[in-house]
This record gives C-alpha cells, sequence and structure tokens, in this order.
C-alpha cells in the first residue's frame, strides 16, 4: 500500500466520495460577481473601452437615481418596474393556474395528452417573436396581447414541467396506493401531485425565467411604459447607461423572485432529492 | 334424535346469497384464500409465469413462497388483491371469486387487506404519521378515530417517538416499521407481504422478523409473504411452499413450527442455530438450488 505523503489535504467531498460536485458554493459565487463588477470599473475607468460601448458603473448608479427621481422615457423607474411586473405576473399567475392542471391532466389522461400534445410541443420552439405579429394583428396594442404573449412563453414549460413530474411517479408508488384501497382520484390527489411537487416548482422557475426573457418582445409594440420599453427606447439614443440599468433592475426582479421560489420550495417540499 | 328436538319448530335461515350477491361480496374478514388452477402469462411472453397453481390458505395462517426469482411469486401474491390480473384459474376469497368485482368492490377488497411492499413504497412527501394515517383517510374515517388507531400503530411498531419525522430521516428498518403500522391502519383480515426484509440489513430483519410474529400473534390474521431467504421463510411460515421458475410451480411444501417455539421461548438465535432447523434450511436450500448444482456438477465415470 502507498504511504500518505505529508502534507496533502485529506480528500474534499465530491472528490472521491459524496455526489460529484457537493459543497457549499455561496462564497464562489460571491466571489465571482466582485471580480466582475471590479472587472467592469476597471475597464471603464481604464479607458479601455468607450463609454458608448461600456459606461462606468458610477454613470449607470448616477442614472439610475435620476431614473427614479426625474423619471425616463416619460415615466419613473418605479413606473416602469410596476408596468412590467404586472405583466410579468399576470401572465405567470395564469400559468400557474391553467398549464400545472393541464400538465397534470396530460399526465394522468391519454386523451388530454393526445388533445394538448400536438399544439404544445409545435408552439413551445417558436420564438415569442415569431408569433407576436399574429398576436397584433389578432387582438390589436392594448395590454392584453402583451400579457398573452408571455403567458404563451410560460404556458409550455410550465406544463410540460408538471406532466413529467406526473410521469416521474414509481408504478410501485402507485401500486402501494391502489393496494390501500385509494380511488383513482385519491391517488391522483395523495400520490401523484405530491410525488410530482418537485418537478412542478422546477416549472415554476423556467416559467418565470422565460416570462422575463419574454418582456421585452412583449413591450416592443405600442408599449409606453415598461422596463423592456425603457430599454428598447433607449436603445434607439444609444443610452447604453440606461440599457445597462435597464438589463440589472430586470436581472435582479427576476433573481430576487427564483430566490424566493427556491425559499418557498424549501418549505413545501422538504424531501426533494431525498427520495 | 330425541323427541323433543324432533318437534320443535325448525328455526327460519335466511335465503342464501344469489350468485350475483355472493360474486360481489367484498367482505374477507373471515380470509381464506383459495387459488384454482391459476395461471398467469404476460402480454408478449410465451412463458407463463405461474401455471396451475392450487392452493388453500388458512385462517390465522402465516403462509410462506420462497423461489429463486422469476418463480412468480409476487405475481402469485399480487393476484389476492388484483394488482395482477390472473390470465387462467380464479381466486376466492372467503369462497368469494374476486374476478368480477368492479372498481368499487375492488377499492373495498383492498381496503380489508394490508399490503408491505420490498422498498417500503412509503409517501416521500408525507411524515410518518400522515404515511400511517393515510389508509384511513382514503377510508374517510373521522379524525378522533383516525388520531387513535394511528397513535396505537405506531406505539406497536415503536415509533410514537417519530411521529414528526419525514421518511428521508428514517432507518430502513423504521421506514419497514412504518410501513408495517400503515398496512396494519385499516385492521385488515390478511396482510400481504412482497420480500418484507430484502432491503433490510440482517440485524433489522431479524427484529422485523420477531416484531411481525408478535403482531400474528395479537393479531391472529392470515400473514402471507414471499421472501429469498430460506431462513426467514422457516423462521416466519407455519407453511411454506417451494416454486419453481419458468412457469411458475409448487414444487414442495413444508410445514415448520418455529414461529411457535419462537413465541414460546423468544430465542431468536437459538431457534436457528438448532439442528432441526439447519435441516430444514438445507433441505430447502437444496430443493431451490438443486437443479442448478447438478447442472455444475461434474460427471463421474
Amino acid at each position: 500500500m502507498p504511504k500518505p505523503r505529508g502534507g496533502h489535504k485529506p480528500a474534499a467531498p465530491g472528490k472521491v466520495y459524496g455526489a460529484p460536485g457537493a459543497g457549499y458554493s455561496g462564497h464562489i459565487s460571491l466571489i465571482t460577481s466582485i471580480a466582475l463588477i471590479a472587472l467592469w470599473f476597471l475597464v471603464t475607468s481604464a479607458g479601455w473601452v468607450k463609454p458608448l460601448f461600456l459606461p462606468s458603473p458610477f454613470a449607470v448608479y448616477d442614472k439610475f437615481v435620476s431614473a427614479m427621481t426625474d423619471g425616463v422615457a416619460n415615466s419613473t423607474l418605479a413606473e416602469h418596474a410596476m408596468a412590467s411586473l404586472t405583466r410579468v405576473f399576470s401572465a405567470f399567475l395564469l400559468a400557474c393556474v391553467t398549464a400545472v392542471p393541464v400538465g397534470i391532466l396530460m399526465g394522468v389522461n391519454r386523451y388530454a395528452r393526445g388533445i394538448f400534445d400536438p399544439p404544445i410541443e409545435f408552439y413551445r420552439p417558436l420564438p415569442p417573436l415569431a408569433y407576436l405579429p399574429l398576436i397584433i394583428i389578432w387582438f390589436g396594442i392594448g395590454e392584453f396581447p402583451k400579457i398573452l404573449l408571455i403567458y404563451l412563453a410560460i404556458f409550455a414549460p410550465m406544463a410540460i414541467a408538471a406532466r413529467a413530474g406526473v410521469r416521474s411517479v414509481s408504478i410501485e408508488q402507485i401500486h402501494a396506493a391502489y393496494a390501500m384501497g385509494g380511488t383513482r382520484m385519491q391517488i391522483v390527489w395523495h400520490v401523484i401531485l405530491k410525488a410530482a411537487m418537485p418537478e412542478i416548482f422546477t416549472g415554476l422557475r423556467i416559467g418565470i425565467g422565460v416570462g422575463w426573457t419574454t418582456l421585452v418582445a412583449a413591450e416592443m409594440v405600442a408599449a409606453d411604459r415598461g422596463l423592456g420599453f425603457m430599454v428598447l427606447n433607449a436603445a434607439q439614443f444609444l443610452a447604453s447607461d440606461i440599457v445597462i440599468m435597464g438589463i440589472i433592475v430586470i436581472g435582479v426582479f427576476a433573481f430576487a423572485f427564483d430566490l424566493l421560489v427556491r425559499y418557498v420550495e424549501k418549505f413545501a417540499i422538504p424531501w426533494k432529492g431525498r427520495i | 334424535m330425541g323427541q323433543a328436538s324432533a318437534l320443535r319448530a325448525p328455526t327460519p335461515q335466511p335465503l342464501p346469497p344469489t350468485v350475483k350477491e355472493q360474486a360481489l361480496r367484498p367482505e374477507v374478514n373471515d380470509a381464506h384464500v383459495r387459488f384454482i388452477g391459476l395461471g398467469k402469462t404476460y402480454p408478449g411472453q410465451t412463458q407463463p409465469a405461474l401455471q396451475g397453481i392450487d392452493l388453500n390458505i388458512r385462517h390465522g395462517e402465516i403462509f410462506g413462497i420462497i423461489g429463486r426469482s422469476g418463480a412468480g411469486k409476487s405475481s402469485l401474491l399480487r393476484t389476492i388483491n388484483r394488482l395482477e390480473q390472473p390470465s387462467q384459474g380464479r381466486v376466492l376469497i372467503d369462497q368469494v371469486d374476486i374476478a368480477p368485482f368492479d372498481e368499487d368492490h375492488l377499492v373495498a377488497l383492498r381496503r380489508r387487506i394490508g399490503m408491505i411492499f420490498q422498498h417500503f413504497n412509503l409517501m416521500s412527501a408525507k411524515t410518518v404519521w400522515q404515511n400511517v394515517e393515510l389508509p384511513l383517510k382514503v377510508a374517510g374515517v373521522a379524525k378522533a378515530e383516525r388520531q387513535r388507531k394511528v397513535r396505537e400503530l405506531l406505539e406497536l411498531v415503536g415509533l410514537q417517538d417519530f411521529h414528526r419525522h419525514m421518511i428521508y430521516q428514517l432507518s430502513g428498518g423504521m421506514q419497514q416499521r412504518v410501513g408495517i403500522a400503515r398496512a396494519l391502519t385499516c385492521d385488515p383480515a390478511m396482510l400481504l407481504m412482497d420480500e418484507p426484509m430484502a432491503a433490510l440489513d440482517a440485524l433489522t430483519r431479524e427484529t422485523i422478523q420477531e416484531l411481525l410474529l408478535d403482531i400474528w400473534r395479537q393479531t391472529n390474521k392470515m400473514f402471507f409473504f414471499i421472501t429469498h431467504s430460506v431462513e426467514e421463510a422457516l423462521f416466519l411460515g407455519s407453511r411454506l411452499i417451494v416454486m419453481s421458475p419458468r412457469p411458475g410451480r409448487i414444487t414442495h411444501t413444508f410445514t415448520p413450527d418455529f414461529n411457535r417455539r419462537y413465541l414460546e421461548t423468544r430465542d431468536g438465535r437459538r431457534i436457528k442455530s438448532s439442528p432441526d432447523f439447519i435441516a430444514m434450511r438445507e433441505q430447502v436450500l437444496g430443493i431451490i438450488y438443486g437443479d442448478e448444482l447438478a447442472a455444475h456438477e461434474p460427471a463421474h465415470a
């Protein structure tokens, strides 16, 4: 047997034992974030990139403060944010109450699967910008088509995740529930739904992410308020400080909501990954 | 017959149930399972999984099946609560053929039959308490009664202090205790056990075996179990059949009484190391692996 040489560290989790990638990674993420911001400071203060292409963090902060107080594109930042949040969350809530039940139904009923599968699988890979003109032709340029576009983009991944969750329940668990005299509906309620929860939550996270990515597309046409509109409007005037500020605000909202869902997930489905 | 009794008016007898009534009667309180010419062939398979199974299982019996993989043990056990549908023959529970049962009658039948699984099949999304409570909940039992029953059963399996735990927080042995408590929740007429200890370590297995025998003595229910372990089969079973694979058929029957001896002496180790236990174990092992060993033996001149 080879003798252990002095000075070597004991093996860490995820290397020769434990799951690959095990261990806390929050501090690494924090260091990465700080390094990226520091790089931004360095690049702009050294003048390596022109402010037109990459404004300094100070310029972006100044724009943030002025957008909060004086406003930009005829509205304050809070008004833009409120308009976008209303659109994204309206679409998200609508998707929660429709896509999740449809996904579950597709998982437990072959007729529902047969009916919903073709339209969802057909439109799912289409970019929202491809069907945006059609939505405008059909529904005009009001608030509804904007929410509808985001809703359609969220619907497919959430429905597919719910369906996959239902299908992931082991037949042995279903047999166990049948063996205790459960009816079909009781098995769906007590066994399948609970077991599908982790994947449904993953679908919620993916869905809200897709919602934010579709926001700019939704606010491209006939919007006069919204973060996406603010960014697009600024791009026309080459105001890259507003563009970056808008991107950061959207990113912060999206990340904050994702953290919230993860927090809820931790308490709602403590058994996730432990089955 | 005396004169007095001859003159006595005959006691009115209830009318016998019609054939339909009898066929749909789901009560199995007085469990007595009968397999008549049972066979099972899975779709796409040419070789039957079960063939010509004829068996009677009495009330209060611990009935064990042992055999190699593919002998049809699980398939046979699961025809009792119709998780498997036989291809030929009949299954009678308390003289009632369960083949014509519709969904409602099957649900009622299954609520009177407890089942324990090899991999426990507990609901990971629920706590220990909720798992044990689930059969009562699906049966629509009132909350107060549910609480009383669950408390009683958790005490029986020694998990009263773990009722708030999630399933993943328990060891394998504790999980199977939850499985046993859950199977007993609705006071079933019989308990089906599909390799209940296959996923447990040797020490835990012995503890669960002894727990099962204690429960059997207290409840006097019919236990029907399958196992790969000859030792376990002999220790638990009051009757034991050996099945051969492809097609699954009954080849031998044993009637050990080691379970009663354990309940009298409470010394499982001594019983398992006794000469008659070892002799029977070797005999059963010889039957199960006999063909295989014979095939590998070198030919003598």
